[in-house]
């Protein structure tokens, strides 16, 4: 499994772990969406210290995360970003919409 | 002259294939000792590369995708990504940034990674006949530990 998620009070995190591409981005996807429609987040942060590889595949999960956190008036951020998709991240413009903080 | 190493693989558009193709690709460029960013950058562009073969080429079929990875002079690495599928109508519209034919699981930037991430990206597409990219990235030489 390429998710684990925990809730405290109104706030959800996913931690994703693995390499995300096209191959495994449906699969996280659908666990996401089912996360989320037991009852949206007010506060959502996907925590990608674990993930070792990432292509744009995980821009559009991290996209369609936050269409869904932010029409229920939630809020999304993302954090303990590795190095790789660091540069994926950056090169997608994606911080003008999201806050991204690195892996120290 | 001294022989430039270069190596050929090719397997079917299954999505399986693309960790194993970017592992061979960074195996490959292993040789040319490069910074564990340059690696990723190659692993990540050819990810995109071999992504959009299975997701545009062949949407509802699967085909073969070829990949020739070669060492260039100057330590340059050179990578094709060439399929048999149904090829792009407007190469230049399918480059902008965030422009997809995917569905909501794409993200439209696969053209704007390799170009970001490699030193030059062609390609080349006739509809129905397929589509070829080209990808160079030199290597930096990395000064010794003193």
């Amino acid at each position: 499994m390429k998710l684990s998620s925990t809730r405290q009070g109104p706030k959800l995190i996913l931690r994703l772990s693995g390499e995300i591409d096209h191959h495994s981005a449906r699969e996280i996807m659908s666990a996401i969406d089912e996360r989320l429609e037991s009852g949206p987040p007010r506060d959502c942060v996907i925590d990608m210290e674990k993930v070792s590889f990432m292509d744009s595949s995980g821009i559009a999960i991290i996209l369609k995360t936050y269409r869904t956190v932010n029409a229920s008036g939630g809020r999304l951020w993302i954090e303990s970003v590795p190095a790789q998709p660091m540069r994926v991240l950056d090169a997608s413009g994606i911080d003008r919409l999201i806050k991204i903080s690195a892996l120290n | 002259m001294k022989e430039q190493n270069s190596v050929k693989i090719e397997f079917p558009s299954i999505s399986a294939n693309e960790g194993f193709s970017r592992g061979v690709a960074s195996a490959f460029a292993a040789q040319l000792d490069p910074t564990l960013t340059e690696l990723g950058d190659i692993k990540t562009a050819v990810s995109e590369a071999v992504t959009n073969a299975i997701v545009h080429a062949y949407p509802d079929t699967i085909g073969m995708i070829y990949i020739k990875a070669r060492v260039l002079p100057g330590d340059v690495l050179e990578i094709s990504v060439k399929d048999r599928g149904q090829g792009i109508e407007d190469v230049e519209r399918a480059r902008e940034p965030l422009f997809t034919t995917g569905g909501e699981d794409r993200s439209g930037m696969g053209f704007t990674i390799m170009e970001s991430f490699m030193d030059s990206l062609k390609v080349r597409s006739q509809p129905g006949r397929g589509t070829t990219v080209i990808m160079r990235k030199k290597i930096e030489k990395r000064s010794s530990v003193k």
